[in-house]
């Protein structure tokens, strides 16, 4: 029998509010195995923790019951309680009755009967544990970065400067991401290649960094400190250790007609190409698509002129198999296309741009050398209008519900840098709201409005229509409830932003779980902001939510740490609700086998004992340290031998009776 | 709740329901619920599971044995599934059952399979009260009950 302590938390008024506390802790007293049953106004506090712990010592208790916040919330931080007063961490229970119960009812007498019953089904639980010792296992002390912009160099410089090898995969040629198709950035008005591309260079020089460029991630296995990961190596048709970086392949091509990806397709690009000239590393790849030798076997242009020999049309793609500790998600975004928004005829007018072929036209290393012309006609434009909020917190069906964050800010800077350059044009930005938080953030965008005279007007475009090259903009004044049209000569659109597509099979890929918007989730979003729910994986820039280049690299740093602390442990506590097999049940069907998405069940020949009778059967036997304990095999056994630590098939029949008493 | 509302006054009946959630996706769901401050009847009662595929058909059975209205399983999207596959097993599982239980006269209504990921506190309520209002309208379920349990 045990003696199990029942702790019924207050969480102040969040759980007492709504359920009578102590009349919970009352009606569980006569419950098999309580000896002690009290309330208190915060459990998790340390005079909380300190009462669980002197109750563990005087009454000898060899279980606790804590009813109190979700276990996702505290159970960590009970079963230490439980551990440090010398009681099995694994002897601890915890009834949710805030998230699931004192949040959701209103009425007392409710919420007072449900905790009840809540108390009555984890005391029903407890009463069947065992205790568990956790296993160990080793951590491989490597991390692999996903994403090779800003957020993933940042955090593979800082897990490798504290001395851990790091291995950044990116699908694009180039390391760099969409930081470096920037031309300044807010609210400094730096140049982004300026503090981007020493950075760049720093993560290819590094000695412990390795960039797998032009790659992509193929598949995950394994679970914290020992996935297994198969990163496909894309051919790029130059063999990468030859290369010198000395374009000369890319001057003699002739096919010159692709479209460039790194100028949003303003310009054009030759078919053996680096994305642009600071590209890491500088060796370029052959587009398959438009290579005139891929499409008629002829040409090879490219092959004799280079001096080093380093064309390769015979290259194949490569599967590098490695293993790392940590994953961190570094995906980045991109801007929503703009084709379902009709009103704003992007398709139609080359001139209708988004913010980020905008960002293209004022660089200097862009396709008009940083000299503002129309993409149409390659005029100055005299007036521009800059479109806010096209597609973000839109719940139409094309845009997307949740604020960018960003556009507010680099609209501002886009009004001001062009009234800065050409004085004499005239800039309108329509917007929603103008949301500037952030250090010197709406001090800058006042500047646009008070220094540089952009006119800024509260509402929303409602249509742009070309006629004769010029744009007319129809739109409403909110403020002074008048109609707008002006002729314009560009239109930019601030388009939302929303997680590259490539998040969500690599989501899958590592269990990691999304929101609807397909944002990884974090484990908590106030708590633990950088750490996916699944362990090991780690989170860096916007493919959590949208931020800007500051937060990123917060967030970038806050992510290297958490890795670092990760990998600076020789062994990790294992999950001890694991699974395990009872040889005298086994039937040796290898049902079990065929489930676990682990391989973490093996047959073996083993003499049993069974009643007096010696035998050699065939029985499931599980490795623990392989099992990640999800129990997909004790459903499957057909004679009930195989049961899951933690969540044995009879505490889960006690907790369905427990609630089905009443 | 309108729901409850109608449930207290029109009638005495309260059903009781039986919820498996999966630790990764739907207890979190049903977390962010609370979190979210989001109502659902109280009859609702959560069982926490590692994974949906860790719910055996007995624990069903027994729920209805033992007096239970309503049973539902919720685990994670299909292809978000923690641990790779187990919510696919659960579907398989209760497919099978569930059709079983219909033969037994178990109204299909009775059993549910539900997907809700941790983000959805707001489908958690949705399904949590919809589904409770589907074992309203059935009423209490009596085809499976244990007489000897009967006190």
């Amino acid at each position: 029998m045990q003696r199990i302590g029942v702790f019924v938390c207050w969480c102040g008024s969040n759980i007492a509010a709504t359920v009578d506390v102590s009349a919970v802790a009352e009606a569980v007293k006569s419950e098999p195995g309580v000896v002690l049953a009290t309330d208190y106004q915060y459990m998790c506090s340390e005079v909380g923790q300190a009462k669980i712990k002197d109750a563990i010592k005087e009454h000898g208790l060899t279980g606790v019951v804590i009813c109190s916040c979700s276990p996702r919330m505290h159970e960590a931080t009970f079963r230490k309680t439980a551990a440090a007063a010398g009681l099995n961490p694994y002897m601890v229970e915890i009834a949710n009755i805030r998230e699931q119960c004192s949040w959701i009812h209103k009425e007392k007498d409710e919420g007072t009967e449900k905790a009840i019953i809540l108390a009555k089904a984890a005391i029903a639980k407890l009463n069947l544990n065992a205790p568990l010792t956790a296993g160990e296992s080793p951590v491989t002390k490597r991390a692999l970065v996903i994403g090779g912009g800003i957020a993933g160099i940042q955090t593979a410089l800082d897990i490798a400067d504290a001395g851990y090898e790091v291995d950044i995969v990116e699908k694009s040629p180039t390391i760099g991401g969409k930081m470096a198709q920037l031309d300044k950035t807010f609210p400094t008005l730096d140049c982004a290649a300026c503090i981007l591309t020493p950075k760049m260079v720093d993560a290819a020089q590094h000695e412990k960094i390795h960039l797998y460029t032009y790659s992509e991630v193929e598949k995950v296995s394994g679970f914290v400190g020992n996935f297994t990961v198969d990163i496909r190596k894309k051919a790029r048709n130059v063999k990468e250790d030859l290369c010198t970086g000395c374009g000369v392949c890319m001057e003699k091509c002739p096919s010159k007609k692709a479209k460039s990806e790194f100028n949003m397709g303003l310009n054009t690009r030759s078919a053996v190409y680096v994305p642009f000239a600071q590209a890491v590393p500088n060796v370029p790849v052959i587009d398959h698509d438009a290579c005139i030798h891929y499409k008629t076997g002829k040409c090879g242009l490219c092959e004799k002129s280079c001096p080093s020999n380093a064309i390769d049309f015979e290259q194949q793609d490569e599967i590098i198999t490695r293993e790392y500790g940590a994953i961190i998600a570094a995906t980045g975004f991109n801007p929503i296309p703009m084709d379902d928004f009709d009103e704003y005829g992007y398709s139609q007018n080359p001139d209708v741009v988004t913010s980020l072929e905008f960002e293209r036209l004022m660089n200097a290393a862009g396709p008009t050398k940083g000299v503002l012309l129309r993409p149409s006609d390659g005029k100055h434009p005299k007036t521009l209008v800059f479109v806010q909020c096209v597609g973000s917190r839109d719940t139409t069906e094309c845009g997307k519900p949740y604020c960018s964050k960003i556009c507010c800010m680099y609209t501002a800077k886009h009004a001001m840098l062009v009234r800065e350059k050409y004085p004499d044009t005239e800039v309108y930005v329509f917007y929603i709201d103008v949301r500037t938080p952030g250090k010197n953030f709406d001090e800058f965008q006042r500047r646009a409005v008070e220094q540089y005279g952009v006119n800024y007007v509260k509402g929303m475009v409602g249509k742009v229509a070309e006629e004769d090259g010029v744009l007319h903009v129809q739109a409403s004044d909110l403020i002074s409830g008048t109609q707008m049209h002006i002729d314009a000569d560009m239109v930019v659109l601030a388009a939302a932003i929303e997680p590259d597509k490539s998040a969500r099979p690599l989501a899958t890929m590592l269990t990691a779980s999304m929101d609807t918007n397909d944002f990884f989730t974090e484990a908590h979003p106030k708590l633990r902001p950088v750490e996916s729910p699944t362990a090991g994986v780690f989170l860096s820039g916007i493919c959590q939510g949208p931020k800007d280049i500051p937060e990123t690299v917060a967030q970038a740093g806050a992510a290297a740490s958490k890795v670092i602390g990760l990998l600076a442990k020789d062994k990790l506590t294992c999950n001890p609700c694991v699974a395990g097999s009872d040889e005298l049940l086994c039937n040796g069907c290898s049902a079990c086998q065929n489930v676990c998405p682990y391989g973490a069940i093996e047959y073996v020949e083993k003499e049993i004992n069974d009643h007096g009778v010696r035998e050699m059967r065939r029985v499931a036997e599980v490795n623990e340290a392989v099992c990640q304990g999800c129990g997909a095999c004790t459903v499957t056994c057909p004679s009930g031998a195989m049961d899951l630590k933690g969540f044995t098939n009879k505490q889960i029949m006690a907790e369905v009776d427990a609630i089905c008493r009443n | 709740m309108p729901e409850l509302n109608e449930q207290k006054s029109s009638s005495e009946f309260k059903p009781l329901i039986v919820a498996f959630c999966c630790n990764w996706c739907s207890y979190a769901g049903a977390d962010l619920a609370g979190t979210s401050r989001l109502n659902y009847p109280a009859n609702v009662k959560i069982i926490r599971v590692p994974c949906s595929c860790r719910v055996n058909p007995m624990f069903i059975l027994r729920a209805f044995q033992r007096g239970a209205d309503g049973v539902i399983i919720n685990g994670c999207h299909p292809g978000d599934c923690h641990y790779s596959t187990g919510n696919y097993y659960a579907r398989r599982r209760m497919a099978l059952l569930f059709s079983m239980l219909e033969y037994l006269g178990i109204e299909k209504g009775r059993t549910r399979v539900e997907w809700v990921s941790a983000a959805e506190g707001q489908r958690f309520a949705q399904v949590m009260n919809e589904f409770a209002e589907t074992i309203h309208n059935l009423g209490e379920n009596k085809r499976l009950e244990d007489l000897r349990c009967k006190r």
